[in-house]
């Protein structure tokens, strides 16, 4: 009772928040918004019991990726005026298309997760030779879930690339 | 919920009541008589003579990218640090591998300079 009372004030927070960061007009006060939407979110998790994931949440996003945030507003000229274009609505479709393919994907996440079998990553978890909540994801992460932990190393190195080559305009 | 959180939730609930009675408390006993030196960032300090939102240097984003990246990688280090014992060598190839892969990213911002600041 107190779980669903707690899920649901956070779910409008985080909903409400959102909402604010893409209306509020000060970019900096948006970037605020996102900090305490991803607070938010890592309390979501502590009720979910996954405690690793809430301080991740609180480290990683509302941490770095913020001031990463700040940085990427900061160098932006804020001052000159949003270009006017003939059509304001040229971009509609792309995106209203591109909304709908999240939207989807959501909603086969949804159905996917409740089709299947309802605690098979849980069983897993339950079957590893540790307890606890970081061993836990350990354990799947190094072993299950090997590949993807060496393709997220090659996402990183991409990304480090990434960011070189686009400061520096060179390869 | 686990109740363990509960003394969490009072910490919480306390730090935002206290802000919120110093607003309200200040706001009923101050003055308000304003002068342009007030509205300052610094009343004591160096003056400021531009906008706060001027243009940063491109540096800044690459420093925070970077840091960013390798706050990643640290993270993946914690769940295999807690249960090293339990996966043995195997779990040491595959965190070097993972490693290597990064380090290959270190030292292409070395030798690019992404790291001096010049």
């Amino acid at each position: 009772m107190v779980e669903t009372i707690v899920f649901y004030t956070l779910s409008a927070l985080i909903l409400g928040l959102g909402v604010a960061v893409i209306t509020t007009p000060n970019t900096v006060h948006s970037v605020l918004f996102l900090v305490m939407n991803f607070l938010c979110v890592a309390v979501i998790y502590v009720v979910l019991e996954a405690e690793f994931l809430a301080v991740i949440q609180v480290l990683v996003y509302a941490g770095g990726i913020v001031v990463l945030y700040l940085f990427v507003v900061m160098l932006v000229n804020l001052k000159r005026d949003p270009e006017a274009h003939q059509d304001p609505r040229r971009l509609s479709l792309v995106g209203l298309a591109l909304a709908g393919a999240v939207l989807l994907e959501l909603a086969g996440i949804v159905v996917y997760s409740y089709s299947r079998e309802p605690s098979a990553p849980v069983a897993a978890a339950a079957a590893s030779p540790v307890q606890g909540n970081v061993e836990q994801i350990g354990w799947l992460l190094y072993t299950d879930y090997l590949i993807p932990f060496e393709v997220a190393s090659v996402l990183l190195l991409v990304a480090m690339v990434g960011a070189i080559v686009l400061a520096k305009r060179e390869l | 919920m686990p109740d363990a959180y509960i003394p969490v939730m009072l910490f919480v609930l306390v730090a935002i009541g206290f802000a919120i009675f110093t607003l309200i408390i200040s706001g009923l006993v101050q003055s308000s008589r304003y002068n342009k030196v007030k509205l300052e960032p610094y009343e004591c300090g160096i003056e400021p003579d531009t906008d706060a939102r001027g243009r940063y240097s491109v540096r800044y984003y690459l420093i925070a990218m970077l840091f960013v990246i390798f706050d990643v990688e640290t993270v993946f280090m914690f769940p295999w640090a807690v249960i090293m014992d339990e996966l043995a060598l195997f779990g040491l190839i595959e965190m070097l591998v993972f490693l290597f892969i990064l380090v290959l990213g270190y030292v292409y911002a070395w030798r690019k300079g992404a790291l001096d600041w010049v």
